[in-house]
């Protein structure tokens, strides 16, 4: 079929063959004429006006009232051509902001990146994505030299922008605490303080942090209101929630934090997660949190890493590919 | 100045008195159905901003003549409160029209030149300028 040229010509051949025969041919080449219209950013009025011509071209005695009737239609059309060009300027618009936003996105991924630690003894295994392009869950990975492996794991209730905005804060006080008081509960009382001085009191962050020394296998733990982990007993084959009471960041100035202890056995593991695990949903039905630990008991054989990479790979399916929460899982398992 | 024709906005009706007078200008001028049906909605557009927001005002019209192309200019004048904020209403999607593509933009879209002067708690002007083609 040959290009169409988007002249009256054109237009009024087409129409003159259709009128003739009534042809699906002609028909398809008024929506190529319509599509190329589009284009070229041609309004619909512009269209009924080549009709209109084309009409009077093809029939010079059209009834008066015909004639009439399309410039009334014409006029009809005038606001839907205003609307259609704004929308083309508000698509061109949509996409600079998308963009703009990817680029906060990239460089909110070099600000907070961190580097999963080898820690001897250790198999970790990490993975955070965010359901939009900037990430409300925060992890970070702190290796001192006493050998010792702090774990931060952070959701800002609420994502996008302001949560990530509010991460990166985080993320810069805790590079900016010394290294010997690397304390869990020391750690959420000072972020606490920070959170409580600068952010909006409607934005609430909860945040686990843990500290593993190797050289007892004991692993040290505060929570502010955090999502509750797991722990994975090896020897009795079961899991159980990693318990620690603590209230948010930021609510008030000079909240302590209670400090917890676990001795950790070969084979054991701790898990650590955002609720955007434990919110999976799939349609309108939140998931049970036992369902999160069936599928990490069927990948459980995989190395750390594999793990949890294929439990999101599970509840990225079971939510048809469209995360609707931002998705952090750490696992961290002790070898033999 | 003098204005070679003038239709003062007190009610809604009077819209359309201003679009016939702006109608018949234009067709005068010169031109085609298509930019008549354009004029005619730039100034709906104008002469509905007048009778919301100032209550009344007038919609003026005049022939401009280069020596190689004519046009016709609208001119809205009110005595209303003003635009504080020229920029946001002139942005796509902030109408309070809810989105139906028309509102300053619209009227800017329909035109080819397009100025405002506003001064608060004074009134504002707009003129809005199309050339035949």
């Amino acid at each position: 079929m040959s290009t169409l040229n988007l002249d009256l010509s054109n237009y009024r051949d087409l129409l003159k063959q259709y009128i003739r025969t009534q042809d699906e041919t002609a028909l398809y080449q008024a929506e190529q004429f319509s599509k190329l219209s589009m284009q070229q950013n041609i309004s619909p009025e512009e269209i009924i006006n080549v009709h209109i011509q084309a009409l009077q071209d093809l029939y010079p005695d059209l009834p008066e009232g015909i004639e009439s009737s399309m410039n009334f239609l014409l006029e009809a059309m005038i606001s839907y051509g205003l609307a259609y060009q704004e929308f083309q300027s508000l698509r061109e618009k949509q996409l600079a902001l998308k963009s703009e936003i990817s680029v906060a996105a990239n460089m909110q991924q070099t600000l907070l990146t961190t580097v999963k630690p080898e820690v001897e003894g250790l198999d970790i295994g990490a993975i955070s994505v965010p359901a939009n392009q900037m990430n409300g869950d925060y992890h970070h990975f702190v290796q001192n030299n006493q050998n010792t492996l702090g774990i931060a794991i952070a959701d800002v209730i609420g994502k996008g922008i302001p949560a990530a905005l509010a991460m990166s804060m985080i993320k810069y006080s805790m590079d900016s605490f010394p290294e010997n008081r690397m304390d869990p509960c020391t750690i959420l009382e000072s972020l606490n303080r920070v959170v409580e001085r600068n952010v909006d009191p409607s934005m609430f962050i909860t945040m686990f942090y843990g500290l593993y020394k190797p050289e007892t296998s004991k692993f040290y733990y505060s929570s502010a209101g955090h999502e509750p982990g797991f722990y994975y007993n090896a020897r009795e084959d079961k899991f159980e929630e990693i318990e620690a009471r603590g209230i948010v960041l930021g609510v008030t100035r000079d909240t302590e934090y209670q400090q917890y202890e676990k001795t950790i056995h070969p084979e054991d593991m701790i898990i650590l997660l955002t609720d955007g695990v434990t919110e999976c949903r799939q349609g309108d039905r939140f998931i049970e949190s036992e369902e999160v630990l069936d599928v990490i008991k069927t990948y459980m054989h995989l190395p750390a890493q594999q793990l949890v990479d294929q439990v999101y790979k599970h509840f990225e399916r079971l939510q048809d590919f469209h995360l609707r929460d931002d998705f952090t899982l750490i696992i961290l398992r002790k070898q033999v | 100045m003098e204005f070679q024709s003038c239709v003062n906005i007190n009610k809604e009706w009077d819209i359309v008195g201003a679009r016939q007078i702006g109608r018949d200008f234009a067709r005068k001028i010169g031109f085609g159905t298509v930019d008549q049906a354009r004029i005619a909605t730039a100034i709906s557009e104008l002469a509905r901003n007048i009778y919301l927001y100032a209550g009344t005002g007038k919609i003026c019209f005049e022939t401009i003549e280069e020596i190689d192309h004519k046009g016709i200019c609208i001119i809205a004048i009110d005595n209303g409160p003003g635009i504080a904020e020229i920029s946001k209403v002139m942005e796509d999607g902030y109408s309070t029209s809810g989105g139906l593509g028309a509102g300053l933009p619209g009227v800017k879209r329909l035109m080819d030149d397009f100025d405002i002067v506003s001064e608060q708690e004074k009134g504002t002007e707009i003129r809005a300028v199309k050339w035949v083609r």
